[in-house]
């Protein structure tokens, strides 16, 4: 199926069999009417942010016992010596979906933002994007305009940060050993 | 796809959308309402019995009557995604089935298929089948406890006794097999852990032969229970639209007449060579998801069968793949082989590295859609692991389903969404 036709599109990737389709943040909902109209894409399945903090340095991936971790470029080092290809802003978004039809056509609209920006919410295209967006927002801080009730889902009100963020800490709270008093 | 015609009659569950405004998941109570001052909120959980783990739920009633409900879900949250990020691959494979306690299987096969999509792993057959076979065990195992709990909250107190009987004759299948009677870990990339016991095909094949009488008596106790029916029947109403529109998958959608498998319409290890009956009801009400749930134990008993008469055949044949870069070497060659112990010693303390890349793998777990979304850099750990839980879509529909409801169905109506907190919260 082609989606040349689809507003506000970047690009489109064929990886591992799975379609993702590229397409401006401020078009996002454009983009996703097209392809529940036009497509028959009729169930949003997840929407899955990622942070490409670190994406391609060192001491990011590797081994975990050693300060900088594992340059992956360096002599020695076995396995798949490529650094990774970079990506464009820190965040990705994914919208996940599906077509309830024949074949279960998927797709994956992919957005791209940093940390200041905001993706428009498609809550009105697909009821089910609520609480999909609610987690975006309080597990990496994704910031959702137009969403009637952007509030936290799994941590509680007051908490701070956004705990799938990569510059957040594992375990998240300060530990204090009685031996530092 | 197909959706079928409601029984005796021809008219839709409801005519248009119950779905809230403006949030789906909330239903606001009419403020007219709230001024006569005759609206009661009313704290429900998070630690209540009949919440199917931790959850709560804010419901403000009129009389007895819900007209407001608010769910809020987040306390057993344990950041698996986060601490699998930290972990090597194969090591991130013991956090997949912690996510849903019940159908744990389902969740180690997703994460592990999701890793072998990324890597270009050919599985053996046998160990495609074996999966296929304990995936359908889990699922029985799944909607067992769902049935037994369920009924139990409903007042069916016998129903429970029964359920958790045969559901221990599944664990057992499971110690037998992988030695742990819960979160196995028996899946590997590649393939499996360890070879299929001697000795389980037949203990297997007994639990086939005894599980449809089992089924026979769930249906004698509940099916045309007097006052099952009435707890149940015509109850959490949800139409076509709706349930495609809030993103329900597996039974819940089903049973809303919405004929969609993913065994069968996206298949995935060898559900394409299997035959299996998908059932689907026309109704979207709490009965039917029951019934949708019973049927499919039927189903479940029919591939596991269909997967013994395969792999009972497979005797000898490999269960992992022998791709060294990623499969552990035998035990017995570490004695004699530097190469393997070379291997060994570099997959167990750096783990093996997964080519760069992102895929999303969706299986039909007991309770749906279960899926996968994996990101790689190239490296020994996860970038990013998401996963898809059909609980969560299905809390949201909560909202939908309850509205003039007594409260005492409430209960009933959110314990027919199957909802593992665990896995909601993740």
């Amino acid at each position: 199926m082609a989606y040349e036709r689809v507003p506000g599109l970047v690009e489109t990737r064929e990886e591992h069999g799975e379609t993702t389709v590229v397409v401006e943040a401020a078009r996002l909902v454009d983009a996703c009417t097209h392809l529940r109209d036009e497509h028959g894409f009729d169930m949003l399945v997840d929407i899955t942010p990622t942070d490409y903090l670190g994406w391609g340095t060192p001491g990011v991936s590797g081994y975990v016992g050693t300060r900088e971790g594992r340059n992956l470029n360096r002599p020695m080092t076995q396995g798949f010596q490529v650094q990774p290809r970079p990506k464009p802003k820190r965040f990705s978004v994914n919208y996940h979906l599906l077509a309830i039809r024949q074949g279960a056509p998927r797709v994956r609209v992919q957005v791209w933002v940093d940390d200041s920006e905001a993706v428009p919410s498609v809550l009105h295209v697909w009821p089910t994007a609520d609480w999909f967006e609610r987690e975006a927002w309080d597990m990496m801080g994704i910031a959702v305009e137009n969403h009637p009730n952007l509030e936290r889902l799994l941590m509680d009100e007051d908490w701070e940060g956004y705990p799938l963020r990569k510059d957040y800490p594992l375990g998240g709270e300060p530990v204090r050993f009685s031996g530092e008093e | 796809m197909a959706v079928v015609e409601r029984r005796g009659t021809k008219d839709p569950i409801y005519d248009g959308s119950r779905i809230p405004a403006p949030v789906p998941t909330v239903l606001p109570v009419d403020p007219a309402q709230r001024e006569s001052g005759d609206v009661l909120t009313v704290n429900f959980g998070p630690n209540h019995p009949s919440t199917h783990g931790v959850l709560r739920l804010e419901v403000d009633l009129d009389g007895e009557v819900v007209v407001g409900i608010n769910a809020k879900v987040g306390y057993v949250h344990t950041g698996f995604e986060k601490n699998m990020e930290q972990k090597t691959w194969w090591k991130a494979i013991t956090y997949a089935p912690r996510i849903d306690y019940l159908a744990y299987q389902n969740n180690e096969l997703v994460f592990v298929l999701a890793i072998e999509k990324l890597l270009g792993l050919e599985v053996p057959p046998k160990a495609t089948w074996m999966r296929m076979l304990l995936a359908e065990l889990n699922r029985i195992h799944s909607h067992l406890v769902w049935l037994g709990t369920s009924a139990l909250e409903i007042g069916a107190i016998s129903m429970f006794w029964y359920t958790f009987r045969e559901r221990d004759m599944v664990l057992d299948l499971s110690e037998l097999v992988a030695g742990y009677r819960m979160h196995t870990r028996y899946f590997q990339t590649g393939g499996l852990a360890e070879d299929v016991p001697v000795g389980f095909y037949p203990e297997c094949r007994r639990f086939v032969e005894w599980m449809p009488k089992a089924i026979d008596d769930y249906d004698a106790l509940l099916a045309r229970n007097e006052i099952w029916e009435g707890r149940t029947r015509g109850l959490g109403l949800l139409n076509r639209a709706d349930a495609i529109a809030l993103g329900q998958t597996g039974p819940v959608l089903r049973a809303s007449g919405v004929d969609w498998d993913l065994r069968r319409d996206d298949p995935y290890l060898y559900y394409d060579r299997t035959h299996f009956h998908v059932p689907v009801l026309p109704n979207g009400d709490t009965y039917d998801r029951y019934r949708v749930r019973v049927e499919e134990m039927r189903t479940s008993v029919d591939l596991v069968e269909q997967c013994l008469d395969r792999l009972e055949r497979m005797e000898g044949e490999p269960f992992i793949t022998d791709d060294r870069k990623v499969v552990l070497p035998p035990r017995e060659e570490l004695h004699t082989s530097m190469e393997s112990l070379i291997h060994h010693f570099k997959i167990v303390t750096e783990g093996y590295r997964v080519p760069e890349g992102e895929v999303y793998l969706a299986v039909e777990s007991a309770r749906g859609e279960l899926g996968c979304y994996v990101v790689s850099d190239g490296g020994p750990r996860p970038w990013r692991v998401k996963f898809r839980a059909p609980s969560f879509a299905a809390l949201e529909a909560t909202a939908t389903m309850v509205q003039q409801h007594y409260v005492a169905d409430l209960i009933a109506i959110v314990g027919s969404l199957d909802t593992v907190m665990g896995e909601v919260d993740r």
